[in-house]
């Protein structure tokens, strides 16, 4: 071995040259991850040590006509927690449980809703009472990662009038989440189910704010305030509707508990929906922040099935209501004007393959169009129906829009139900299992024609104004209105003529109103295996329509029983309007 | 003049004290603050005064150890080299682990309080030994054989190390044993020979590379052209290391497999052994160029950095101190290591020499080790970072490297000129 200087001194140069080799390529490294990677890892860092708690965003609020509120929101609060594992979060559930009641279900969902988004809070109770806030609040030192905070909570101040038109909001399901259209929309929030809430949740969703906490390496939140700027919730701009919360309140009131049926009031001249309800009726306010499973076992089992939107989903046969469509195909073709008798007076029947039976047994004699209307003859509108002929007839009620929906701003409109040609039997009822008699039954508006209120209202819109068809519209936006008619002014004029026979004179004379010229006209439409369906479809005033509504009242026995009820609620719109007016004016 | 040369024996290489005072400042404050988290415990928050007490015990060793002559320091290496030796046994009975190396039986415990690590006192003594026995040796070496007695001096600390089994000491001992031989003037082939089984063993697992290596290997033989047999023998070394190596591999724990793969990719177990190595990357890349401030570092308040205040304490210099901290940190080190390879190669006699270079050698696998774990530059092998980590027997052992290179160098010959150079 050599210790010779030199020797010494050359291993010492080569010594330093590999200390400076290692220190430089040491140096370097840190260069590369805290000068040129530094960004990446910033980000890294604040991933470790920031969670994202949402802040719930309140959705818009909805008014009625004249600015009163059918939609808020209130205070509420929520109850989440931060969990790194699903274990830990069952831990945490189970302790929890220990202080405040959890059902089983309830941990089973938050624990769903932390697989879905793993770095939010999981939701524990959307709503939760004050009494559950302030047990958690004292003892939230117990509890880390578990975030109490407000979150609006939507609120109708007349819940119990709204259920067919508002629907309700809740939280969005797993199978909503993976649909495109909730793409932007994440597990635990709220979204709206069914009704205007549905439909118009892009304009109704308010955008959700964002604040930070700080956890550490054990997911318990060590800072929760001040830790990055919060970004407030924004809510959206209210949303206004054509709906008059008076009538609606009062077409509630009216059908009560013991009726059931459906109400649909449009303004005839823009479509704009007034009211529109259906009966039995339930409180929407109890499906917020989530049904309790009871509730929504007793609409779903009783039998007058309050969970059917009748004035959107019913369909019914229209009865004599329809037979207006009959003499407007008539009168279309040239056939018939209201001065027009037919060939057999009725002596309450006809005979046509077998009899087809007035409903007034004693006969209505020999009567104009106009008088057949007043008095809703049923044997004036088979020979009618005979003279128009099936096929006519048929092409008539789709060109009249019976086979469309109306296209009103509420989802799942039911569409009507008429036949679009004779291959509609054949098919149906096989080719000899039907016969040409079939268009007396639809000429008075009943057999293979099945209607929903908002339908007829439709219908009877056009009959009140120029023949144009206006869309339903809740929301206050501009008008569509179609031309469904081809009658010129003085063929509308008599029809209207004969409409308003109806209420001064006809079937529905019991019904009128001093003061008030109602147009319109009711059906009892036969149902098997229960009591008659009563329809009334009018308007009011006769001479300026400011309404048109259509009522059914399930097993209201007679047309006139949905009159009465059609009256009052016309009289309640343009009475309050006439008050509003003149305290306007004043 | 032996009035001025007498002068100079007593003088104190204030440069190198000074270096090695900054970097314990330095390491106490890393202490200080990676005990500051957002939920403190006692023991760690506490932990810095704890070193400082050490640091004032190694300073009054070093001043004692400084007070006595290299002769006294050569005559106990025996002693001390048999004492460690004999501690290894023990631990290896009776022995606890710790930290990151929780399964290693690596520390000696008296009723529950942790003496000390005797593989730290066995990284000394086994220096100062290896040195004793390679100064003695004065004829060139041509032969592996020859080196039998330095490789039984270090072949027997190391085997006891490795049967804690403590990876990182062992490497340790590996670059000291590698380092002296070096500055012992053995030549450079022979080193290979020598190195070459265990690069065998490395290389193993990639056929191609080993086999690349194998014909380097050989070609290294035939060229050199040690002893016949000896030759014959390092190629079948390293045919057996190639071919033992996934046996070995077989034979580790499941926790030194994954600290290896880990090591390869630290995503492949991001939240158990990955964990550590990840963490530090982010600790030390969202510090930037001027760190998040003392004591300020996110990820260690918040806990994520683990081992905040012994193994990882250099991903606290990097988190708050940025690559400004860590530039002066690594500069102090390397400061330290130029000085005390100044003061190996104007030592006066081959021990003193050998045992400075020796020093030296091990705090560079320490902080090469360390210091490339927290960037996952090197496998997490739980070695500690010299003058930094928590510990204070580490701290003592540092400190009485310190105080005999002090000793060295105030015995060791003045200007390079004075030789002639």
């Amino acid at each position: 071995m050599s210790y010779h200087p030199n020797a010494i001194l050359r291993r010492a140069r080569l010594a330093r040259v590999l200390l400076f080799a290692s220190f430089t390529v040491l140096g370097g490294a840190f260069f590369r991850a805290q000068v040129l990677q530094n960004a990446e890892y910033v980000v890294q860092s604040e991933n470790n040590r920031l969670r994202e708690v949402p802040l719930p965003g309140a959705r818009g609020t909805i008014y009625d006509r004249h600015g009163e509120v059918i939609a808020e929101n209130l205070p509420g609060y929520s109850v989440s927690i931060l969990s790194p594992t699903e274990d830990s979060l069952r831990s945490a559930l189970t302790t929890l449980s220990k202080v405040v009641q959890i059902e089983p279900a309830q941990q089973e969902l938050a624990v769903r809703r932390f697989r879905r988004a793993r770095t939010r809070p999981a939701v524990i109770f959307n709503d939760a009472s004050f009494q559950v806030v302030s047990v958690l609040e004292e003892r939230r030192v117990e509890f880390p990662g578990l975030i109490i905070q407000s979150s609006p909570k939507r609120y109708y101040p007349d819940g119990a009038a709204m259920a067919a038109l508002i629907g309700y909001t809740g939280e969005i399901s797993e199978d909503d989440l993976s649909k495109p259209k909730y793409e932007s929309y994440k597990a635990g929030q709220q979204v709206g189910k069914t009704g205007l809430e549905l439909q118009y949740e892009a304009q109704l969703r308010g955008k959700e704010g964002r604040r930070f906490v700080e956890v550490d390496a054990r997911n318990r939140v060590v800072r929760d305030a001040d830790v990055r700027a919060e970004e407030q919730p924004v809510a959206p701009p209210p949303l206004r509707t054509n709906i008059d919360l008076d009538l609606q309140r009062f077409a509630h009131e009216y059908f009560g508990d013991s009726l059931r049926g459906a109400v649909v009031a449009l303004d005839p001249k823009t479509g704009g929906v007034l009211s529109l309800y259906s009966a039995p009726s339930y409180d929407i306010n109890k499906f917020i922040g989530g049904v309790s499973s009871s509730f929504y076992e007793s609409l779903r089992v009783d039998p007058h099935r309050p969970l059917v939107n009748r004035a959107l989903t019913g369909t019914y046969a229209p009865a004599s209501t329809w037979k207006l469509a009959t003499a407007i195909i008539g009168m279309e073709l040239g056939l018939v004007t209201m001065d027009t008798h037919m060939q057999t007076p009725c002596t309450g029947g006809y005979y046509y393959f077998r009899v087809f039976k007035c409903w007034d047994k004693r006969g209505h004699g020999d009567v104009t169009l106009a008088q057949a209307i007043a008095k809703s003859c049923d044997v004036y509108f088979y020979q009618l129906g005979l003279k128009i002929g099936l096929t006519r007839l048929l092409a008539g009620g789709v060109s009249l829009g019976f086979r469309d929906s109306t296209g009103v701003d509420l989802p799942n409109e039911r569409t009507p139900r008429w036949p679009e040609s004779t291959a509609y039997f054949d098919k149906r009822y096989g080719a000899r299992g039907w016969n040409r008699s079939v268009v007396l039954s639809l000429a008075i508006g009943q057999a293979d024609n099945a209607q929903t209120p908002l339908s007829m209202a439709r219908f009877y819109a056009a009959m009140a104004t120029d023949g144009m068809a206006p869309t339903p519209q809740v929301v206050v936006r501009d008008p569509e209105r179609k031309q469904i008619l081809n009658l010129d002014k003085a063929q509308l004029a008599s029809v209207q003529l004969a409409l308003a026979d109806v209420v001064s004179r006809g079937t529905a004379a019991g019904a009128q109103i001093q003061g008030l010229t109602i147009a319109g006209k009711t059906g009892t439409a036969q149902v098997n295996g229960q009591l008659d369906n009563a329809w009334f479809v009018g308007y009011a005033p006769a001479n300026d329509p400011k309404i048109v509504l259509a009522i059914i009242i399930e097993e209201g026995l007679h047309g006139s029983t949905a009159a009465r009820a059609a009256t009052k609620m016309m009289e309640r719109y343009l009475k309050a309007r006439l008050t509003m007016t003149a305290i306007v004016n004043d | 003049m032996p009035g001025i040369s007498s002068l100079r024996r007593q003088s104190i290489d204030l440069p190198l004290l000074v270096i090695a005072l900054l970097l314990t400042g330095f390491g106490i404050a890393m202490v200080f603050s990676a005990g500051q988290i957002d939920s403190p415990t006692p023991i760690i928050e506490n932990a810095w005064k704890r070193q400082l007490g050490w640091f004032g015990a190694a300073l009054m060793a070093t001043w004692v150890i400084s007070r006595g002559s290299v002769r006294f320091i050569e005559w106990s290496a025996w002693p001390l080299y048999a004492l460690s030796c004999a501690l290894l046994v023990l631990v290896l009975f009776v022995g606890t682990g710790a930290g990151t190396a929780a399964s290693v039986k690596g520390w000696l415990t008296i009723g529950g309080v942790r003496i000390g690590q005797p593989a730290e006192l066995a990284k000394l003594a086994t220096t100062l030994m290896l040195a004793r026995v390679l100064a003695a040796q004065r004829e060139s070496v041509r032969s592996l054989v020859d080196l039998w007695r330095p490789l039984l001096v270090v072949g027997v600390p190391w085997l006891l190390v490795m049967a804690q089994p403590d990876l990182g000491t062992g490497i340790v001992f590996i670059g000291i044993c590698f380092a002296m031989l070096f500055w012992a003037g053995v030549p450079w082939p022979l080193l290979l020979l020598l190195a070459s089984p265990g690069i065998s063993l490395v290389l193993a697992f990639s056929t191609g590379v080993w086999g690349a290596w194998f014909l380097v290997l050989v070609a290294l033989v035939l060229w050199y052209r040690p002893y016949l047999l000896e030759g014959i023998a390092i190629v079948l070394m390293n045919v057996i290391m190639g071919g033992v190596a996934p046996i070995l591999w077989d034979k580790l724990k499941p926790y030194q497999q994954k600290r290896l793969l880990v090591f390869l990719d630290p995503s492949v177990d991001p939240q158990a052994s990955g964990y550590h190595v990840t963490q530090s990357k982010v600790a030390i890349g969202s510090g930037g160029l001027f760190g998040n401030g003392f004591t300020l570092g996110s990820q260690k308040r918040l806990k994520f950095l683990p081992e905040r205040h012994t193994d990882f304490i250099f991903s606290v210099v990097g988190e708050e101190l940025g690559f400004i901290g860590v530039s002066i940190a690594l500069s102090l080190f390397l400061a330290l290591f130029l000085r005390t390879t100044r003061v190996a190669s104007r030592a006066n006699d081959a021990f003193p020499s050998l045992v400075a270079f020796g020093l030296v050698s091990a705090w560079f696998v320490h902080v090469m080790v360390n210091v490339g774990m927290t960037l996952n530059l090197m496998p997490v092998t739980g070695i500690p970072l010299p003058f930094f980590s928590y510990g204070g027997s580490f701290l003592l052992v540092s400190w009485t490297a310190v105080a005999v290179l002090l000793r060295i160098s105030a015995e060791g010959r003045g200007q390079p000129d004075a030789i002639g150079l």
